[in-house]
């Protein structure tokens, strides 16, 4: 972890201002200039940290090897506050969360692009140990870092640090028909216990002090994923990483997408002894927080316990579970049996997710 | 969870559900009193259990919707100034007072903290000499020690840059006040049972002989409202009205002494302001003349203009259980909790909300 | 505003004084709370948190003695049980 000194939280009001050191090696403004600083920064905290032939050359575009099959691009931008927070970081969650977002599209990842934001005075360290992050997360996914940019604003103009990225992935048939599809009799999945990333970032941001601390569950979902897609074809539907907004965010946009009802059972949500203490302690619903490593998944019926074998053999998604079924359109688009049997509407997100003491 | 999932046992709920649908020979009128009961009888369906038995109507505990707007302006006022960081629960952030909320503030470079616990601010003010730190003081007589507490761990480190912004409220007032009200319909109460675990229950001997009306201390999982809503029937249907504690795991008729004492020692009741209510007499709370060193209002003579507040909220109807929120006109059309008209349907704990939330559209239109 | 979550005393760090506090577990996680105002808990048992601080302990054999009753309601007995009255 980074000293306390340089983990920010602007939104709060306490803001540490990162001091302005001249002992410790921080970004500036010359930095952003195009000029001999910035080829230094760029070449000795980002490319060699990241090494891969397409970035040795500096070119203004990477070559790439045309691929067997239609692409699948997607773009992220992270502008997580803190820049570290257990189970994470920025750097590996713009990696994981790029990642996971072509794998439930049903592609295979290949390359990554990455695009910094710096904030003036932001500590070389700080920058080393997000860069240091990404090329891990990037082995662990098996992608390569092909492009990028970087570009330094002055102090209070982004929060630190800021990532965007763009995912290139190649389709493999066959490709996930998607929430559109979906039908009543469908079975929906969860690959695992739902927003420990958000209620992670939030005990972290708001400094609630929980041992131990929670942790984010950021992780790709490439593997399982895989062979899901190669084993259960196009049984499988509909895949969704459940990040801003929940599982809850999903369900509504599928419900939505398909025109049926999805009607999901709280009981059967996985739900780890941790998960359970803080959320009853912080009057908060874990089906509305972001998770990083965990997505729905709709299949055909008949192909749940199939799919959930699978699942459970990988260590990312042991603890899958069938949480509902796709239903003809009702009058609410989301229903949720809860504990004793009462079947009711599941709201859609709204706004800020705080704790509570109501 | 121990002392929590022994309490919501489906088998359990079923026999007492059953159990009260026996007893009572005609339908009922409770009033629950406290914002966290209503969650969660709308949560776990108990309201639609007992359909036809028992109505329930909602009362005025949520300590969020009855905060006045001007204590709103105030904390969004301070949390403006230089070197000053509002803290609050996270429950505060989305009220409207009159030029926006808590979290509006943030977007124009307030300084807004989310605490967990009034402590915790006291730490944030240890950590930061350079800045003051201010709490907004909300919440009934279970979260008044807290705050209590954190004034005197503020005066044991000697600190000079914490201070609170005071809205406590009582809830026996209010519901006096509601009881006396010449279209009042509850023919029971159940008690709040965190606010009796502090104060106890002794206070209510007195509202029971002047009113004649059932009083059930009550918990908050489905078994313990069950079991309050029980008792209030085997009273009402034996024609008895009595205090009762269908709690006892977490209240006792004393409550807490030592809570109560330090509560005694830096606060003293005043007749307060109630958003949707008005005055209510001795309804609420403010630091004692020794302690006034700990108050924000006076620390930073903070008075905000008061807002009139053309407010096409009813709340005060809602909260008094006189309109159900679905028979509020602007209910899941104008009024949403996207986009709140008023406190009732921020707070999870507000009954709009809470009927939004588990029973929305379909009593919409009605 | 009034959630109170039972948690269990795992260990007092100060026991006496505006400061008293320990550890309190709730279910796999645990936290600092000031029990202040609960001076008398014992390491084991349970007490109900509400913004962090302790307001009350709770009543194991209270906690059974609804138990209790709830099983007799299994059996069809009359549900009977008077609480604490005045």
């Amino acid at each position: 972890m980074p000293p306390e000194s340089v983990s920010r939280t602007n939104n709060e009001g306490l803001s540490c201002p990162i001091e302005l050191n001249r002992d410790v090696p921080h970004v500036t403004l010359a930095h952003g200039d195009g000029g001999r600083l910035t080829r230094q920064l760029v070449r000795e905290h980002i490319t060699n940290r990241l090494a891969n032939v397409h970035l040795q050359s500096l070119d203004d575009a990477a070559c790439l090897p045309q691929p067997v099959g239609p692409l699948a691009v997607t773009t992220d931008s992270f502008v997580v506050t803190p820049l570290f927070f257990p189970g994470g970081d920025i750097g590996s969650l713009a990696v994981y969360g790029t990642v996971n977002d072509l794998a439930v599209s049903g592609a295979h990842p290949c390359w990554l692009t990455l695009a910094l934001i710096l904030e003036e005075g932001l500590p070389l360290a700080v920058l080393d140990q997000v860069i240091a992050s990404v090329a891990s997360a990037a082995r662990r996914s098996d992608v390569a870092i092909v492009a990028g940019d970087t570009k330094v604003v002055p102090r209070g103009a982004v929060d630190g640090l800021f990532i965007n990225t763009t995912g290139i992935g190649v389709f493999h048939s066959p490709v996930p028909a998607g929430p559109k599809s979906l039908t009543p009799g469908d079975e929906l999945i969860i690959s695992g216990p739902v927003g420990q990333h958000g209620i992670a970032v939030m005990a972290a941001r708001e400094r609630l002090s929980f041992d131990p601390a929670p942790h984010s569950d950021s992780l790709p979902l490439v593997k399982p994923i895989r062979v899901l897609r190669e084993q259960l074809g196009s049984r499988v539907k509909a895949m969704r990483d459940a990040t801003r907004g929940g599982v809850a965010a999903v369900l509504h946009e599928w419900a939505e997408a398909a025109r049926v009802t999805l009607a999901v059972e709280q009981a059967t949500f996985p739900m780890p002894d941790e998960l359970r203490g803080l959320s009853e302690l912080l009057g908060v619903d874990p089906l509305y927080f972001a998770g990083e490593g965990v997505f729905l998944l709709a299949v055909e019926p008949g192909a749940c316990e199939a799919a959930l074998a699978i699942l459970r053999c990988h260590p990312e998604s042991k603890l899958a579970a069938r949480v509902g079924e796709v239903q003809a359109q009702q009058r609410f688009p989301v229903t949720i049996r809860r504990a004793l049997g009462t079947t009711q509407p599941l709201d859609e997100p709204t706004t800020a997710l705080l704790p509570r003491i109501c | 969870m121990k002392y929590v999932d022994e309490f919501r046992d489906p088998e359990a709920v079923r026999r007492l559900v059953e159990a009260i649908r026996r007893m009572a020979t005609r339908r009922w009128t409770l009033m629950e009193v406290c914002g966290g009961q209503t969650h969660n009888l709308l949560r776990y369906g108990i309201d639609e259990a007992l359909e036809g038995c028992i109505e329930l109507i909602h009362g005025p505990g949520c300590p969020v919707c009855v905060t006045p707007v001007e204590t709103i302006d105030a904390a969004q006022e301070l949390s403006l100034r230089p070197n000053t960081i509002l803290a609050s629960f996270g429950d505060m952030l989305r009220v409207p007072g009159s030029h926006g909320t808590l979290l509006s503030s943030r977007s124009k470079g307030g300084r807004v903290a989310v605490v967990y616990s009034p402590l915790d601010a006291v730490e944030i003010a240890r950590e930061r000499p350079q800045d003051q730190i201010v709490f907004l003081a909300v919440g009934f007589e279970t979260t008044a020690p807290a705050t209590a507490l954190a004034v005197q761990q503020a005066t044991h480190y000697g600190l000079d840059n914490f201070s609170l912004l005071v809205a406590h409220v009582c809830v026996l007032p209010a519901m006096q006040m509601l009881a006396t009200a010449p279209d009042h319909r509850a023919k029971a109460f159940l008690a709040a049972g965190h606010v009796c675990a502090v104060t106890g229950f002794a206070e209510y001997d007195e509202f029971v002989r002047r009113f004649r009306l059932p009083l059930v201390v009550t918990g908050f999982e489905p078994v313990d409202l069950l079991e309050g809503i029980l008792a209030c029937v085997r009273q009402l249907e034996t024609g008895v009205a009595s205090v009762e504690n269908c709690y006892a795991r977490s209240v006792r008729r004393e409550g807490n002494l030592a809570a109560q004492r330090l509560v005694e020692q830096i606060y003293e009741v005043r007749d307060t302001p109630w958003r949707g209510f008005g005055v209510i007499p001795r309804g609420g709370l403010k630091l004692r003349e020794e302690w006034q060193r700990f108050d924000a209002r006076q620390r930073f003579s903070a008075t905000p203009e008061v807002a009139a507040c053309a407010t096409e909220c009813p709340a005060g109807d809602v909260l008094i259980g006189r309109i159900r929120p679905t028979e509020c006109p602007h209910f899941g059309t104008r009024c949403t909790p996207d986009s709140p008209l008023g406190a009732p349907m921020v707070s999870t704990e507000g009954p709009c909300a809470a009927y939004h939330r588990y029973r929305v559209a379909s009593h919409a239109g009605k | 505003m009034c959630l109170g979550v039972p948690g269990k005393v795992v260990r007092w760090i100060e026991r006496s004084g505006p400061l008293a506090r320990a550890d309190v577990e709730f279910a796999g996680i645990r936290r600092v709370c000031h029990l202040a105002l609960v001076p008398e808990v014992e390491e084991g048992q349970f007490v109900l948190i509400h913004a962090g601080i302790g307001i009350g302990r709770i009543d194991e054999a209270e906690a059974q003695r609804l138990i209790v009753d709830l099983a007799r309601l299994a059996d069809g007995a009359d549900w009977s049980r008077t609480g604490d009255r005045t």
